[in-house]
C-alpha cells in the first residue's frame, strides 16, 4: 500500500556473515561485535541522493518552471528510521546558490542547511553531504531554504519511522498540500511591495455595505466602516497571497488532477497532512469522516476526534480515518481566506469518487481581534508586556483564542453539517469541535518546568502597507542575534501586533505551547500566532549553534520577520 | 582644478544637472542587495493619462510617477501636465525629482527639485509629504518655493469605492495654491486650480485599468475666473 514511497535508498549494505568459515568462532564473535560497533557509530548510513534542477512543468494549462527535487513535485518522500544516520548528498544543478532544510529536525547546526546561518548554501554545480544522525521519529517535510526556491516546489515529505518499527496502520499516506503560483514568485513579491492588496479579491464594496445596513443597521455599518477606516485596514485582509494566483495542490496534483488514495472499508488509514505551502493555511475536513488526530509537528499527542482542523503553513498533522463504507471520501482543504481549495479522495476504488463539498464561509476579521493589537500599537514605546501577570497568562492567551474559535468554527461547522448532509447522506455520524491548538495535549510529560532563565518578548510587527514585516519593528538585516547559553529555559513571548497569522518557526530547537497544561504542553516547531493574539512557549536550549528564528509564510520571512537565535555555549562559572 | 571647473559649469547648467540627475537615478537601480528585506523595488504608475474635453477645449492630460528604492529609501518621478491639441501647446508641464522618506507607517517625507516647463521655466525645491491618511484616503501634498522666494502648493486626496473586485469608483479632488499674487503671472493668492472629478475604472488586470468619469475645474487668476465642467476617459497603467 504503501507505493507512495518509491524513492530508492542506496548503500545500506547488508551484513553478510555466512562467508565467514564456521570454524573460526572466535572471528565471527568479534566482527559481530565490531559491526554492532560500526552500526552504532554509523559505518553504514543510508545514502540519498538529491538533485535540485529546474525543470519544465505544466500544471495549469500553461508552461512554466519549476525548481524541483529530482525531477518530482513535490519532491521524493524521504522515509528514514529513528536512529538511522543519513547521508545526504545534494546537488545544486541551478545557476544560483540554493539549500534544503529538514523541516522540524533536531540536527546539528551545520546540518540545518539554512544560507548564512548554519552553512554558506550550496553554490551552482556544488554536491553538499548533509550528514546526522536521526533521533525522532513522525511527519516532517524538507524544503529550500534559499530566496523564494521553496515557492517553485522545492519541498518534499520526510517521514520517520520509530526505531521500534512500530506501524499501527497498514495504509499510510502523505497528504502534503501546497500553494502553487500562476506567477515567478520575485514578481508576486514586487507586487506586493507596489500593491499590498493586489490578490485580495474579497474586499467589501458597496453592495456589501448596503447588506450590512439591511441586518446591522445604518449606525453599527458606518461605524464599523469608519473603525476600519480609521485603522486604514481590511476586514477581508486573511491572505495576502490568495487564489487570485495560486492553485492549490495536495501531493503536487490540482483540484482537477484530484489525488486518489486507496483504502479498504473498515481499516485504519493514517493520513500525514503536511502544509508545505508558502503563504495559505488551509481548514481540513473530510466529510463523513472523523479524523483522530494523533501525531502534531511529528510528536505523538493524546488522540483527538476532530471534524475539521486548521494547518498553519509548515505543519504537520497525523490523522486516523476509519472508513467503514464502500463508498469515496473527499479530502478537502479550504485555504483560510476561502479564495479556493485543494482536493484529493479517499475511496475504496478508483471508479468511485466524491463529490467535492461547498466550500464554507469564511471568518472576517473583526474589531475584537485587533482589539488587543490596537492597544499595543498605542503603547509601542513601552515595549513591555502589558498586564498578563506570569500564572494568568495561559488564560490571557487561551482565552481569545477559544473565542475566536467558536466565532470561526461554530459557523462553519453549521454550514458543513447541512452541505454534508447533502453530498453525503450520513446522519448518524456524531460531531466533533473542529481542532484548536488548546486540544494538543502531549502523550508524554516533557514540557519544562520551574522558572524559566530568561524570558524573551517577541513582538510580531510589520508594515502592511509596505509589505515588510518584521519582529520588534526591526527587520532581519538591521537586527542583531538573539543570544541564549546552552543549557537555559527560555520563555518566549510572542505578541501578535500585526493582523495576520504568523506561524513562527524555531529551528533545531522544540517550542513547547503554554496551553496551560503544564508538562504535557505540546512541543511544536511551528507556533501559529493569531491576529492580535499573545501566546507564550517554552525552549530549552539544549543545542549550541546558529539558529533560524522566523515566520515560516515565505514573503514576511523574505521581507524581515527573521531573527538569527546564537544558542552560546554554557559560560563557566 | 579641471573637474572643479567642469562641476561649476554644470551647476550654470540647470538642465543638464537635472539631466545628470534623472541618470544617476536610472543607474542607481542596478545597485543589488544581498538581503531580500533591503530588496530594490522600482514601481512606474501612470495614474491618468486620458483625454479631457468638452465643446470649448480638448486636453490630453499625464499623471505619472516612478519610484526606486526600498522600504524606507526612494528616488521618486513625478510628472504632470496637459497639451491642449486643438492650440498645439501645453498649458501645465512639470517634472519632479524626489528623495523620499518612510517616516510613519503610511507616510513619506518628499524632498527635492521641481523643473517647471509650463506655464512658466522655473526650478522650484519641493518639500512633501505623500501618503495614505485615515479612512483610506490616498494624500500628495507638496510645496514648492522658487528662486523669486514665491511659494505655492499643491494637495491631491483620492478615495476609491468598490462596487465590485475590479469596477472602482475613484473620486478625486486636486488643489493648487499659491502663497502671494504673482502679478507677472497673474496668479491671484489662494486657490488658483480646484479640480473635483471622480474617475469610474475597471481592473482588467489590477496594473491596467481603462476609465470613463468627468472633472469639474474652477481656475481663479488676477484676470479671470473660469469654471468648467470636463468629460475624462484615460487608462491607469503600473507595473
Amino acid at each position: 500500500m504503501n507505493n507512495q514511497y518509491e524513492f530508492s535508498k542506496t548503500g545500506r549494505k547488508p551484513l553478510t556473515l555466512y562467508t565467514i568459515s564456521s570454524n573460526y568462532r572466535k572471528t565471527v564473535a568479534c566482527l559481530l561485535i565490531l559491526s554492532i560497533i560500526l552500526i552504532q557509530q554509523s559505518a553504514i548510513a543510508s545514502d540519498y541522493f538529491l538533485d535540485i534542477a529546474k525543470q519544465p512543468v505544466n500544471l495549469i494549462g500553461k508552461p512554466q518552471t519549476a525548481i524541483l527535487v529530482n525531477g518530482q513535485l513535490p519532491g521524493p518522500t524521504l522515509r528514514w528510521q529513528e536512529g538511522e544516520w543519513v547521508n545526504l548528498h545534494v546537488t545544486n544543478h541551478l545557476d544560483e546558490q540554493s539549500s534544503i532544510h529538514w523541516h522540524g529536525m533536531i540536527l546539528p547546526y551545520q546540518m540545518d542547511g539554512v544560507p548564512g546561518i548554519s552553512f554558506a548554501g550550496i553554490k551552482p554545480g556544488e554536491t553538499f553531504i548533509y550528514r546526522f544522525q536521526v533521533n525522532q521519529s513522525g511527519t516532517y517535510w524538507y524544503h529550500g531554504h534559499s530566496g523564494l526556491q521553496e515557492q517553485m516546489g522545492l519541498f518534499g515529505a520526510l517521514i520517520i519511522d520509530p526505531a521500534d518499527d512500530s506501524k499501527p496502520e497498514k495504509i499510510d499516506y502523505v497528504v502534503l498540500l501546497s500553494d502553487w503560483p500562476e506567477a515567478d514568485p520575485e514578481r508576486t513579491m514586487a507586487r506586493l511591495k507596489k500593491q499590498s492588496d493586489y490578490y485580495n479579491f474579497q474586499k467589501r464594496t458597496v453592495v456589501d455595505f448596503f447588506k450590512d445596513i439591511q441586518s446591522d443597521g445604518l449606525i453599527t455599518t458606518l461605524d464599523d466602516r469608519l473603525d476600519w477606516g480609521r485603522m486604514r485596514m481590511e476586514p477581508t485582509d486573511l491572505a495576502d497571497v490568495t487564489g487570485a494566483t495560486y492553485h492549490f495542490l495536495i501531493n503536487g496534483q490540482t483540484v482537477d488532477q484530484n489525488w486518489t488514495a486507496l483504502f479498504k472499508p473498515d481499516e485504519k488509514v493514517r493520513l500525514r497532512f503536511i502544509n508545505g505551502s508558502a503563504m495559505t493555511h488551509f481548514d481540513i475536513r473530510i466529510p463523513g469522516l472523523i479524523m483522530r488526530v494523533v501525531e502534531s509537528d511529528g510528536v505523538t499527542i493524546e488522540p483527538v476526534n476532530v471534524d475539521q482542523f486548521r494547518i498553519a503553513v509548515a505543519e504537520t498533522y497525523d490523522v486516523i480515518v476509519e472508513p467503514k463504507t464502500n463508498r469515496a471520501y473527499t479530502i478537502f482543504a479550504e485555504a483560510m481566506d476561502r479564495s479556493g481549495y485543494a482536493r484529493a479522495t479517499l475511496t475504496p476504488d478508483k471508479s468511485l469518487q466524491a463529490v467535492a463539498p461547498k466550500m464554507s464561509p469564511r471568518t472576517l476579521l473583526t474589531m475584537k481581534d485587533m482589539g488587543e493589537m490596537h492597544g499595543h500599537t498605542k503603547h509601542q514605546a513601552n515595549s513591555k508586556p502589558m498586564d498578563h501577570g506570569q500564572h494568568t497568562n495561559h488564560q490571557e492567551t487561551t482565552a481569545p483564542m477559544h473565542n475566536h474559535m467558536a466565532i470561526t468554527d461554530d459557523s462553519n461547522h453549521f454550514d458543513q453539517t447541512s452541505s454534508d448532509q447533502n453530498d453525503i447522506k450520513i446522519t448518524d455520524v456524531a460531531h466533533y469541535p473542529t481542532m484548536d491548538y488548546q486540544n494538543l495535549r502531549a502523550a508524554k510529560p516533557a514540557s519544562p518546568k520551574g522558572t524559566p532563565d530568561q524570558e524573551i518578548t517577541l513582538r510580531l510587527t510589520g508594515n502592511m502597507n509596505r509589505y515588510s514585516w518584521s519582529f520588534n519593528d526591526v527587520k532581519y538585516s538591521d537586527a542583531e542575534p538573539i543570544r541564549v547559553h546552552y543549557g537555559e529555559h527560555i520563555r518566549f513571548k510572542y505578541i501578535n501586533e500585526t493582523m495576520m497569522n504568523h506561524p513562527i518557526h524555531l529551528h533545531g530547537l522544540w517550542q513547547y505551547l503554554d496551553i496551560g497544561q503544564g508538562v504535557l504542553n505540546p512541543k511544536k516547531h511551528i507556533i501559529n500566532v493569531k491576529p492580535g493574539r499573545t501566546v507564550e512557549v517554552d525552549v530549552i536550549a539544549d543545542a549550541v549553534g546558529e539558529w533560524a528564528f522566523h515566520c515560516h509564510l515565505l514573503y514576511h520571512m523574505d521581507t524581515g520577520m527573521f531573527r538569527k537565535l546564537i544558542v552560546e555555549p554554557a559560560t563557566v562559572s | 582644478m579641471n573637474n572643479h571647473s567642469v562641476w561649476l559649469r554644470f551647476l550654470r547648467q540647470p538642465n543638464k544637472l537635472l539631466l545628470i540627475l534623472i541618470l544617476g537615478y536610472y543607474i542607481s537601480t542596478e545597485t543589488v542587495f544581498a538581503q531580500n528585506d533591503q530588496m530594490i523595488n522600482s514601481h512606474f504608475r501612470a495614474e491618468r493619462l486620458e483625454y479631457e474635453g468638452n465643446e470649448q477645449l480638448q486636453l490630453f492630460k499625464w499623471d505619472i510617477q516612478h519610484w526606486i528604492g526600498n522600504d524606507d529609501h526612494k528616488f521618486w518621478l513625478k510628472t504632470e501636465g496637459d497639451y491642449s491639441a486643438d492650440q498645439g501647446i501645453f498649458g501645465r508641464a512639470d517634472l519632479q525629482l524626489l528623495y523620499s522618506r518612510n517616516i510613519d507607517t503610511f507616510w513619506d517625507f518628499q524632498i527635492g527639485a521641481r523643473r517647471a516647463f509650463e506655464p512658466e521655466r522655473t526650478y522650484d525645491a519641493v518639500i512633501g509629504f505623500q501618503g495614505l491618511a485615515p479612512y483610506f484616503i490616498e494624500t500628495d501634498i507638496a510645496m514648492f518655493i522658487n528662486s523669486n522666494g514665491n511659494v505655492l502648493g499643491r494637495v491631491s486626496l483620492t478615495y476609491e469605492l468598490l462596487f465590485t473586485q475590479r469596477l472602482v469608483l475613484e473620486p478625486r479632488i486636486e488643489l493648487n495654491l499659491a502663497a502671494s499674487d504673482l502679478k507677472n503671472r497673474g496668479v491671484k493668492a489662494g486657490v488658483t486650480e480646484f479640480e473635483a472629478g471622480m474617475r469610474l475604472r475597471y481592473e482588467i488586470e489590477r496594473e491596467f485599468a481603462p476609465y470613463i468619469g468627468f472633472d469639474y475645474v474652477q481656475e481663479q487668476s488676477l484676470l479671470e475666473h473660469k469654471h468648467s465642467f470636463r468629460f475624462v476617459a484615460g487608462l491607469r497603467i503600473w507595473y
